[in-house]
């Protein structure tokens, strides 16, 4: 069977309330083909943990537009990583001033987009980051 | 659950788990999204209504999508589901895509069917179509707190009165209908018929949710009493292996053909040499000379 469909958790975490950007990414991702589950809003870093864990999901990706990235993100990682998902990437769409992404390249950030950013770059992105993967793991 | 999209399947499923998990009872929910047969991606949504249940280790919640699997449920639905028995969950809930009037699959697989309806989505004639609500072992009408909701209960009434196998019907005065068994006294006491039985709920607050437990339970109760249990259990395997055979045969057989083998068949259909049965033949008999791989 066709195992290579890529499965993504978009999640909104923090308590902004603006989620049509993480609606208008899962959307194009579907429409690129794969399966996104959607969680809502106002998800707490357990809840994330929780949702990629039992959907077996291969990219976690966050909206965050409330500027409380540098809290979340790590604690997000932390969990992640008690439940042995610390090998799932994390991408991040929303507002993300440029001198925080080295800081959260260490916590597997490994892409940040912010506005403007074009959906096809973003898809191209997962891609890319799915085909490095089966190089090197399993 | 099984029904039509936005009759609040997810909302209740939620609503369901949580009774449960009152109880100390564990629940996997398996939910259903339809894949684009255009892009065969997916959107699985379900997870939104069931926030509550949210850092509960008690609750297992998996979505798929049905990576064109007919039906209503995914290829892996019934895996999934033998996966959490396995685990030990005491119960395993499964939501379908939003069903129209033939996804059935459902019937097949589960023990006992709810099919969950909402006020304003059809007249009679939609409840007298054939379809999901033949396969109901619960109906449930959710949003009862909407206009409509009266009619729609009195709808399917009407339709399982009119159409249930083991009910006669009589006509009372002023066109009113009641039904009544062969004894001449009303549903669900002769254990060897059961009667869908109608809860009304609000799954968004919960109202009517403790009756459609009740209502689920005594489903139960009743294929134990009626011994059916593992008679649907031994129908829906054999129906099961015989879908796995068909796909795995299939798999196999066109996997040893070359590989523009069926595009000939397809060919010598479209110019009229074979019939489509010819066509056939000679694939299997292309598939039968091969050599056998171990």
């Amino acid at each position: 069977m066709a195992e290579q469909t890529i499965r993504v958790l978009i999640a909104k975490p923090g308590l902004d309330g603006h989620d049509r950007g993480a609606k208008v990414i899962a959307r194009a991702l579907r429409d690129a083909g794969m399966e996104v589950v959607y969680t809502g809003l106002r998800q707490t870093p357990e809840m994330i943990a929780e949702a990629a864990l039992q959907e077996d999901v291969d990219v976690v990706g966050l909206s965050i537009l409330s500027g409380a990235h540098m809290a979340l993100v790590p604690r997000i990682r932390e969990v992640m990583n008690n439940q042995g998902l610390d090998d799932i990437p994390l991408l991040i769409g929303g507002i993300i001033p440029d001198d925080d992404r080295g800081e959260l390249e260490k916590y597997g950030v490994r892409g940040v987009f912010g506005p403007g950013a074009n959906t096809e770059d973003i898809v191209r992105f997962i891609h890319g980051l799915m085909d490095a993967n089966e190089g090197t793991a399993e | 659950m099984t029904g039509a999209p936005g009759t609040g399947k997810s909302t209740l499923v939620a609503a369901l788990a949580k009774a449960w998990r009152a109880e100390g009872k564990t629940v996997g929910i398996l939910a259903v999204d339809p894949t684009s047969p255009f892009t065969g991606g997916a959107i699985l949504g379900d997870r939104i209504r069931m926030r509550d249940l949210s850092g509960d280790a008690g609750v297992f919640i998996r979505s798929s999508a049905t990576r064109g699997a007919l039906g209503g449920l995914a290829a892996v639905t019934l895996d999934q589901a033998r996966a959490l028995d396995a685990v030990g969950f005491d119960l395993v809930l499964i939501e379908t895509v939003g069903a129209g009037q033939n996804e059935v699959a459902i019937a097949r697989m589960a023990q006992t069917t709810v099919v969950v309806e909402a006020p304003g989505l059809g007249d009679e004639v939609q409840a007298i179509k054939a379809g999901i609500l033949e396969i109901a072992d619960v109906l449930v009408v959710n949003k009862a707190d909407r206009p409509g909701a009266t009619q729609t209960v009195r709808a399917l009434r009407t339709m399982i009165e009119t159409g249930h196998p083991a009910l006669k019907t009589r006509w009372m005065h002023h066109g009113q209908m009641v039904g009544v068994d062969d004894r001449g006294v009303s549903n669900n006491h002769d254990p060897a018929v059961w009667i869908p039985p109608i809860v009304e709920t609000v799954a968004a607050d919960g109202k009517g949710v403790d009756l459609l437990i009740s209502k689920i339970e005594e489903h139960q109760r009743y294929l134990e009493g009626a011994g059916l249990r593992d008679q649907i259990e031994r129908a829906r395997l054999e129906a099961e292996l015989m879908d796995r055979l068909q796909a795995s045969l299939l798999r196999r057989l066109l996997g040893g053909l070359p590989e523009n083998a069926l595009a000939e068949a397809v060919a010598s259909v479209q110019k009229r040499i074979n019939t489509p049965d010819q066509a056939i033949e000679a694939l299997i008999l292309q598939a039968e000379a091969l050599p056998v791989e171990s």
